[in-house]
């Protein structure tokens, strides 16, 4: 065994951590990389801890999660009835399984431009461009979910006289669910990492709107305050996502 | 069968294929099986795998339609499962496993409609009768396989019907838990008095259990012949050891070991088979 594999996970994390900022600050110093593209942590850190402390950011920071909200909502409610429409014939299955797993393949940031024609540079476009890329995960979970549910819960339970509707509440739904609140993970992740990107790429408001117009201002250090705090957000989206997921779970056993 | 007494179960000429007439790949699983299952009895069904014994027990519960023949219970033919009268207990495990065990019993009542208010009791007494009720909390992947058995059959209970249809509920189970389970199952019946068909791969457990065992042959399967054991329930572990259950096992395998090897023959499992 190498000494490394040894050490604790956490620790060689952390190590890993400070080498880059170590690294970062090196690089930074008079007669280093340029200011304007790479400014030194301290600066950055300045920034960023600012974003915390007051609330600057917080007319951007509610439009971008307004649009995201509403694009996972839109996406759960179309993803999950869709899939249910879908998932009560084996025909239909066999048939729109396979196409939305192929389109699910083509990169659906392609169609912003197009959402920018119909919808504007408003929240619109942000919305349709992360309903639509979080809509297919959840959709096809939902359809596999409730179309491979184990025959014998089905037998079982009709031969105890379980109606359509007992059957559905009772056994598919809960049956289907694990794998259903995956599909939901991973479309609010992907929303909310589309609707930044959508920003970036053409928007009036929101985080990554800010981004982009500080960098074209030049303002280096207050954009990589806005990178961190960009970064921190999708941390704690994913972090609280999980912990939902995990807890929904382990409620169904 | 004692004569006179009433029967519960009547099984008239049954046969089952699957696949259309004319196809080559046609499984004839049943052919006009006929039987007679008295109120009350315990009847194991034994034959080799692929017989068609689990088709036989699915259409007698209702959950499969045979092409031909028909089975009457109470003077009605059965025509789709009838949960008010019939109870299954499944080979696999089908208790849901997002259900605790006694949430399981609960569901299965709620499913045959039993007032919510009777549920409860009804549940608890169920896993009183099979000794599970300190494990009512727990979930299914909680409890070891025997334990499983024993919460499938406890929701069988709990629907309270006078007939209970038993797939090789112990099959998946090691031997030791098989007999122990095979023990507190004969004196649960004695007690309950329900009828029961017990399909089983063991000739053992069919002896140690039956009232009757019912012989049947390779595919397609028919009835060969039916076995009186004759000995009253609740049988005590003696009975295991006994020259008259070593008899009657022999018999059984007499009766069972030329159609094993014929299906065995029909796939090409033995040296004269391929």
């Amino acid at each position: 065994m190498k000494p490394s594999s040894r050490l604790p996970q956490r620790l060689v994390q952390i190590g890993i951590l400070v080498v880059l900022l170590v690294t970062w600050y090196w690089e930074t110093l008079p007669g280093g990389i340029n200011q304007l593209l790479l400014p030194a942590p301290a600066p950055v850190f300045r920034n960023f801890w600012i974003l915390l402390t007051t609330n600057s950011i917080w007319p951007d920071l509610a439009v971008t999660v307004r649009e995201w909200i509403t694009a996972f909502l839109i996406a759960t409610i179309g993803g999950c009835t869709l899939g249910y429409v879908i998932s009560r014939s084996g025909y239909a299955v066999r048939v729109f399984d396979p196409l939305l797993a192929g389109i699910y393949s083509i990169p659906a940031i392609l169609l912003f431009p197009l959402y920018l024609l119909f919808f504007g540079l408003g929240p619109g476009s942000k919305i349709a461009i992360g309903s639509t890329i979080a809509f297919f995960p959840v959709v096809l979970n939902t359809i596999a979910g409730l179309s491979y549910v184990d025959k014998a819960y089905i037998t079982a339970a009709r031969s105890m006289g379980a109606n359509d509707l007992q059957l559905f509440w009772n056994v598919m739904l809960p049956a289907a669910f694990p794998v259903v609140l995956t599909g939901l993970r991973l479309g609010c992740i992907l929303s909310f990492l589309s609707i930044l990107g959508g920003e970036t790429i053409s928007s009036l408001a929101g985080l990554g709107h800010r981004i982009v117009s500080l960098a074209e201002n030049m303002e280096s250090a207050q954009m990589f305050g806005n990178i961190l705090f960009a970064v921190l957000m999708a941390f704690i989206v994913n972090g609280v996502v999980s912990y939902a997921e995990a807890r929904g779970r382990r409620g169904m056993q | 069968m004692n004569r006179g007494v009433e029967t519960a179960i009547k099984i008239e000429g049954v046969s089952q294929a699957f696949g259309a007439e004319g196809d080559p790949r046609r499984v004839i699983a049943l052919e006009s099986a006929s039987l007679d299952v008295a109120r009350g009895e315990l009847m194991c069904l034994i034959g080799p795998s692929g017989c068609g014994k689990s088709t036989l027990l699915n259409i007698i519960g209702g959950l499969a339609t045979p092409t031909t023949g028909r089975v009457v219970i109470d003077g009605q033919a059965v025509r789709g499962p009838s949960p008010q009268k019939i109870a299954f207990v499944f080979q696999e495990n089908t208790l849901f496993p997002w259900r605790t065990v006694v949430d399981n019993v609960k569901l299965g009542m709620a499913f045959q409609g039993v007032p919510s208010s009777e549920r409860n009791e009804r549940a608890h007494e169920a896993l009183k009768a099979v000794g599970l009720d300190d494990f009512a909390n727990h979930y299914p992947a909680q409890l070891s396989g025997g334990m499983k058995q024993r919460a499938q059959l406890a929701r069988a209970l709990g629907l309270q019907t006078e007939i209970l249809l038993m797939d090789e509920p112990f099959a998946a189970l090691d031997e030791q838990t098989r007999m122990v389970l095979g023990e507190d199952l004969s004196v649960l019946l004695a007690r309950t008095g329900k009828t029961i068909i017990f399909v089983t791969h063991s000739l053992v457990e069919a002896v140690f259990l039956a009232d009757r065992v019912a012989v049947l042959t390779a595919r397609p399967g028919k009835i060969k012949k039916i076995i009186n054991v004759g000995e009253s329930h609740p049988r005590k572990s003696n009975f295991m050891t006994s020259p008259k259950l070593g008899a009657l096992r022999n018999e059984l395998y007499e009766l069972l070991h030329d159609e094993i090897r014929k299906t065995m023959t029909l796939r090409g499992e033995t040296s004269e088979g391929a």
